[in-house]
């Protein structure tokens, strides 16, 4: 167990973190775990990631990968029951959250880390107007007066660029479009300035067009007050435009990590290199399109060794045995590639081969 | 099956290039109205305002577009669900929109449709033999009684799922899984046509790719024709041999996959693809981004005009006076480039810098 | 003209297979019957049960009454009146010295019977109105709903009083002016549960298909519609078996001699405070009557909803 912890700690956080100061917020060996009618669902079996302030790691996956889980239990919002934390720790600013009793973790949503949720419609509450909902953080937090949160109300709908924010204060959430909507869920989370933001498919029930002003917008916002930002999402090409470190996540564990470049140019997990090559590409058209076999796996019945084994062309005895931990990821000659990890028994076949 | 798959492959259908669909100046307006009992007109969302295009055997046309641009209204049109309000939908030189009773269900088992939402589209309380077998019973010609399981096993086995699944309920498959179903129930009764509204959009990743592949390989097999909307353009240019793009109800430009993608005219559809995200760093880092100011305006008030305007980096006065048609702009007119496509704009014209690698 | 069309299959058929299998090999989903699941769900919930169990008795002790009851329910036995209970007479003896327990049973054959047949006459109204007006919507909807919050808003009481007096008294009128009051929930509750069915992209398919109307209506908007309504009815048998004492209590339901729990109660009120065992028995077996019905209701609420699957 503790071995375990170590090599996973060390390979979750980059090298170079360790070096440095504490990181912002560090995940380590998180397990959650769901009651179901037909057993226990293991949606979160041992994640390790780091983030530091003005960072932004994209955590990548497909539904069931753990990957909104995680943030919910990082933001103490998971619903439990069902859900438990079955072991783990995230040090927020060096300090172990999970040990804290819930009055003091709700003290940290919103001046310390903040959602943004991908449904703008159902996140926000629509017997209320923006003004008041934006001016509530002010009012709850801070103790402003109506007047002074309404006045702040104003000015954060000005900064997330919402035309006339003076005339559309006292509107409904129903009465802005969706990517009005999303830019008043950035102005929420951003009230209060805080240090880590969780983006939880941010764009995803947005248009194109529309997604690429959101996206920048989230991206100026969090340079401008060196946040730290955990985007979760399940679009290759998203997380291309703002990470700058990628994890991918696969029934409940991190498989790789990676800067974002270094991904795309070269995985070292065959899930990633799937998930890659799955994406329709100019010098494929009229071919069949690559495709990861067969189905994600049931939560409740996880493939022993390494889950991924069942849907991987390079799957071997060992994958069915073991679980691959998550290793540093080097060069042929041995260097270290910074921040690079897989949990791949066959990761070197997969870079290098 | 059998009496398609007799008929010619793919290639020499495509020599003949005979439109199997024609659509000409489609409109569906949904009319608002206010009052209890008398009830008043006060306007109309203007879901679909007069779209025009062919499709050919065997190949498939692409639609794409942002929410509210009408893609989906299209679709519901062209299966005659929704009533048109005016303009014409020609199969084989036909007007369907003017169907009704015993020859609009005889229209029916040629044009066929799979859904976006492999949850909503099979009934939860039906088996997957029911679910597919239905067709069968609505039109018993199709297959005798004692055939029909066997068919059903058949269908099962072409999309790719295990024929002894027939006595399973919906909720027992995964959403890849159910959207096989839904496209085994669209086979089922030997169309010729299948228009696809966003089938794949509500799939993971890793199974989109499983689906796209399973409806090529289909159309090569039974000869079909597929009208594919969808919002994602990597997989629309995939899958399309043509595709249109659709803006607030009006076709703003349409092409090959190559004319479209790569010499595209339309500022809306430069725009549109400069903002998808390319799943490459490297890729992005040479080609400009436009991002588009504002939100896509109300169908139920458009602007007058060309309706891009508002958001249009090139909108002058003509373009809040004219409508621009859908035609080869005068710029090219003539000329042998792939830039010569039907475009609506004033002022269509190529941008180099923004061809997309999607 | 059947065998033409097998031999075309022959070849295509032999083709198609042969394509998939290079598809990809999906594991096979774990096999449970639809009504097999709704049983395990039904089962695991105890309070459902419990209901079961109640209502079963209910049902079993109003077929075999004349099996179980001690004495003829009429006999009237005058020098034996308001006895206490005892060996003899478990229940003890009415003003007329009738044998109470046997009333009580024979009474549960009034209630079963008042109980399924006005509700069955209600879903049947309240499911063909509630159908129409939830399928057509528009006109045939409005003028649908406004009958119904007629019926909705008209008391109970003074209705079956205005249908007693015009068909006399007895079990017919008492189950008439039940299920004319109570079929308009029914189709309320119907209507919106295929107001929101009917816009699922199955109903779509098969109209896509050419599906007639009564196809659409029968396989797939109603069976999806009407989980809704049962838990509801097996709701409402229990107030109906209310509704039907009351008015046997307030002496305008079934004739005062019938054995039946309102009439029961309705004898025992001036002997209230003296002779309770003869209220606390008959009302008991409303009770139990009544949160048998609550009970199974409630089950067959969590049991049918497509939510939880």
């Amino acid at each position: 167990m503790t071995t375990t912890e170590k090599t996973e700690g060390a390979a979750g956080s980059a090298p170079q973190d360790a070096k440095k100061s504490a990181p912002l917020l560090d995940v380590r060996d998180l397990h959650v775990e769901f009651k179901t009618r037909d057993g226990v669902a293991k949606a979160v079996n041992g994640v390790s990631y780091s983030v530091d302030a003005g960072e932004t790691l994209a955590v990548l996956g497909e539904s069931g990968s753990g990957k909104s889980v995680t943030a919910q239990a990082i933001m103490g919002i998971l619903d439990s029951p069902p859900g438990r934390v079955a072991g783990g720790e995230i040090l927020f600013h060096g300090q172990d959250i999970l040990k804290l009793p819930e009055s003091e973790r709700r003290k940290l949503r919103g001046p310390k880390m903040a959602m943004i949720f991908q449904d703008a419609l159902s996140a926000l509450n629509p017997v209320f107007s923006v003004g008041n909902q934006l001016g509530e953080m002010f009012r709850v937090h801070q103790g402003m007066s109506k007047k002074d949160a309404k006045a702040k109300a104003i000015e954060l709908m000005d900064r997330v660029r919402i035309p006339a924010a003076k005339q559309r204060v006292n509107d409904y959430p129903h009465q802005f479009s969706g990517g009005m909507r999303q830019r008043i869920m950035i102005a929420m989370a951003m009230a209060l300035e805080p240090d880590l933001i969780i983006a939880d498919e941010p764009t995803t029930a947005l248009d194109v067009t529309v997604q690429a002003q959101v996206m920048d917008l989230l991206a100026e916002l969090q340079r401008e007050y060196n946040m730290g930002l955990i985007l979760i999402t399940h679009d290759l090409g998203v997380v291309a435009d703002v990470a700058d470190k990628i994890a991918v996540m696969y029934a409940g564990r991190i498989v790789e990590t990676a800067p974002v470049h270094e991904l795309y140019k070269r995985p070292a997990h065959p899930y990633t290199r799937g998930l890659l090559d799955s994406i329709p590409r100019l010098d494929h058209k009229g071919q069949e399109l690559y495709a990861i076999k067969g189905l994600p796996p049931n939560l409740l019945r996880i493939p022993t060794g390494c889950a991924f084994n069942p849907r991987c062309p390079k799957a071997q005895d060992v994958c069915r045995a073991d679980i691959p931990a998550l290793l540093p990821v080097t060069e042929q000659d041995g260097t270290e590639l910074d921040g690079r990890g897989s949990a791949c028994h066959f990761w070197k076949e997969t870079i290098h081969g | 099956m059998a009496e398609l798959s007799k008929q010619a492959g793919k290639a020499e259908a495509a020599g003949q290039r005979e439109p199997i669909l024609q659509v000409r100046n489609l409109v569906k307006h949904f009319p608002l109205t206010q009052g209890l009992l008398l009830k008043k007109q006060v306007g109309a969302v203007k879901a679909v305002d007069g779209i025009s295009f062919d499709l050919y055997q065997g190949e498939t046309l692409g639609i794409v577009g942002e929410s509210g641009c009408g893609k989906s209204t299209v679709a519901k049109l062209l299966m005659t669900l929704e009533t048109a309000t005016s303009g014409e939908v020609l199969y084989k030189g036909q007007d369907i929109t003017k169907l009704s009773g015993r020859a609009l269900k005889a229209v029916r088992r040629n044009i066929q449709m799979v859904f976006q939402d492999p949850y909503t589209s099979l009934n939860p309380r039906m088996t997957v033999g029911d679910i597919i077998g239905e067709p069968f019973e609505i039109h018993p010609e199709v297959a005798p009684k004692g055939d029909r399981r066997k068919r059903v096993q058949e269908l099962l086995d072409v999309v790719g799922l295990n024929p002894e699944y027939v006595n399973r309920y919906p909720h027992q498959f995964s959403g890849g899984q159910r959207q096989r179903i839904g496209i085994a129930r669209g086979l089922a009764l030997n169309p010729e046509i299948i228009i696809c509204d966003e089938p794949v959009s509500a799939l993971d990743v890793s199974v989109q790719a499983q689906v796209i592949n399973l409806m090529e390989r289909l159309q090569d097999e039974f000869n079909l024709s597929y009208v594919f909307i969808a919002h994602d353009l990597s997989i629309v240019r995939h899958i399309s041999d043509r595709v249109g793009v659709m803006y607030l109800g009006k076709m703003a430009e349409i092409g090959t996959d190559a004319e479209i993608y790569e010499h595209p005219t339309h500022p809306y559809t430069q725009a549109l693809l400069s903002a998808v995200p390319v799943p490459d760093p490297e890729a992005r880092e040479g080609r400009e981004r436009i991002i588009l100011t504002g939100d896509v305006p109300s169908p139920a008030n458009p602007p007058s005009g060309c309706r891009f305007r508002t958001r249009c980096w090139k909108a002058e006065d003509k373009c809040a006076e004219e409508v621009p048609l859908l035609a080869v702009p005068t710029l090219y007119q003539g000329k042998d480039t792939p830039a010569a496509h039907a475009s609506a704009c004033h002022f269509a014209e190529e941008k180099p810098s923004v061809v997309s690698a999607a | 003209m059947t065998e033409l069309t097998e031999s075309a299959q022959g070849p295509d058929a032999a083709t198609a297979p042969t394509a998939a299998a290079n598809n990809t090999a999906e594991p096979a989903p774990a096999r449970i019957t639809q009504w097999g699941e709704i049983r395990h769900r039904y089962m695991a919930n105890k309070l459902a049960v419990v209901g079961l169990v109640l209502v079963g008795l209910l049902f079993i002790v109003a077929a075999a009454a004349p099996l179980i009851a001690t004495h003829d329910p009429y006999a009237q036995n005058l020098g034996n009146t308001l006895a206490d209970p005892s060996g003899e007479h478990w229940f003890g003896t009415d003003a007329l010295g009738r044998d109470q327990f046997s009333r009580i049973i024979y009474g549960s054959r009034i209630a079963v019977i008042v109980g399924l047949a006005s509700i069955f006459l209600a879903c049947l109204i309240g499911c063909i109105l509630g159908a129409l007006s939830g399928y057509f919507g528009k006109a045939v909807d409005s003028v649908i709903m406004r009958i119904a919050d007629i019926f909705f808003a008209f008391p109970l009481l003074i209705g079956a009083i205005v249908i007693i007096l015009v068909m006399g008294r007895g079990v017919l009128p008492v189950i008439v002016s039940l299920a004319v009051f109570s079929w308009a929930t029914v189709a309320r509750l119907l209507r919106s549960s295929i107001l929101s069915v009917r816009e699922m992209d199955y109903v779509t398919a098969a109209k896509a298909l050419g599906a007639s109307t009564t196809r659409i209506i029968t396989r797939h908007i109603m069976p999806n519609s009407i989980a809704a309504v049962m838990s509801y009815v097996s709701f409402s048998v229990g107030t109906a078996v209310v509704a039907e004492a009351s008015l046997s209590f307030l002496g305008i339901g079934v004739s005062p001699e019938v054995p039946e729990w309102g009439n029961m109660i309705s004898s025992a009120k001036d002997f209230l405070g003296v002779k309770d065992f003869l209220w606390v028995y008959p009302s008991s077996a409303i009770v139990l009557t009544v949160l048998g019905f609550v009970f199974v209701g409630d089950g067959l609420r969590d049991a049918l909803d497509p939510k939880l699957r």
